[in-house]
């Protein structure tokens, strides 16, 4: 395999940092209020994908410190958006009851 | 990261992934937008998986492209006046801009920083055959409180997203 073809730390922090871009692009520019949580699920990806990668290539660990603590901050950040996701969802089917609709530029008043 | 088959893996997952970040954002139709956001973490779950990190690849499956999937299925599903169509926002390129923004300072910075070339080497130290069990020690040893926190966590989102969507009798009249 020639030198420059291996995969290192740069190339994954790339890959995470272009999904974290799509992911808020994502989230600021829908209207609908699924598919801004869809950004915000895609950001938290990203910042797993990060989390991962550190936690694979990084050998700067002090003694006694666990490599895999990375893997540990990953099931929370999971955790997170596990609930995260439920009460949005049902904060967006609480809004289209009242207001017949989950337009986010229509949903402007905080007192319907 | 050397051998040829964790290469070509890794741009194969990284491509399927940005491909269905792409389709979210250009999709007209939100449930074909689900659809890609799905093979998005499918391909995340690729990536993980070239990271050794077995666990967080099956959660990653089981959670995000199997639950919050569905979850986000049943949202659409019970928002039917409105819920089909993907358009976007008035501030679609302010968005746009951020979000290439974000990405090329994200991007810059991990190119420009110096990193140690590292290789995984305390990963291999430890050997671990999955990683399965050190992350159920790490979970019930030292991280046993951020564990009992998130479960505290998850019971109050349970009981928030049933308090949200249950219909109170009469609540249907007055309004």
């Amino acid at each position: 395999m020639p030198e420059g073809l291996s995969v290192t730390l740069v190339h994954y922090l790339a890959v995470s940092g272009l999904i974290f871009g799509l992911g808020t692009g994502v989230a600021l520019s829908k209207r609908n209020a699924v598919a801004v949580l869809m950004g915000v699920e895609l950001m938290l990806n990203a910042v797993n994908l990060t989390l991962l990668a550190f936690s694979r290539f990084s050998s700067a660990f002090a003694e006694g410190e666990e490599p895999l603590a990375g893997h540990v901050f990953v099931v929370f950040v999971l955790t997170v958006a596990a609930a995260e996701a439920a009460v949005a969802l049902a904060m967006a089917v609480l809004v289209y009851r009242q207001r017949e609709t989950v337009d986010l530029d229509r949903v402007n008043l905080l007192r319907g | 990261m050397e051998s040829p088959g964790i290469i070509l893996a890794f741009w194969i997952f990284s491509a399927i992934t940005v491909a269905g970040c792409l389709m979210v954002l250009v999709s007209r139709n939100l449930l074909h937008a689900l659809v890609f956001l799905v093979l998005a973490f499918l391909g995340m779950a690729g990536l993980f998986l070239t990271l050794s990190a077995d666990f967080i690849a099956v959660a990653q499956i089981l959670i995000y492209a199997g639950s919050i999937a569905v979850l986000m299925v049943f949202a659409i599903m019970l928002t039917p006046l409105a819920a089909r169509d993907n358009g976007n926002s008035l501030y679609v390129l302010p968005a746009l801009a951020a979000g290439l923004g974000i990405a090329g300072i994200i991007g810059f910075v991990a190119v420009n920083s110096p990193w140690a070339q590292l290789t995984g080497d305390a990963l291999k130290q430890g050997d671990p055959d999955t990683t399965v069990s050190v992350i159920g020690d790490l979970l019930v040893g030292r991280y046993v409180l951020p564990f009992e926190v998130a479960s505290i966590l998850l019971f109050f989102g349970l009981l928030g997203a049933i308090v949200l969507v249950h219909e109170r009798r009469g609540a249907r009249e007055s309004s």
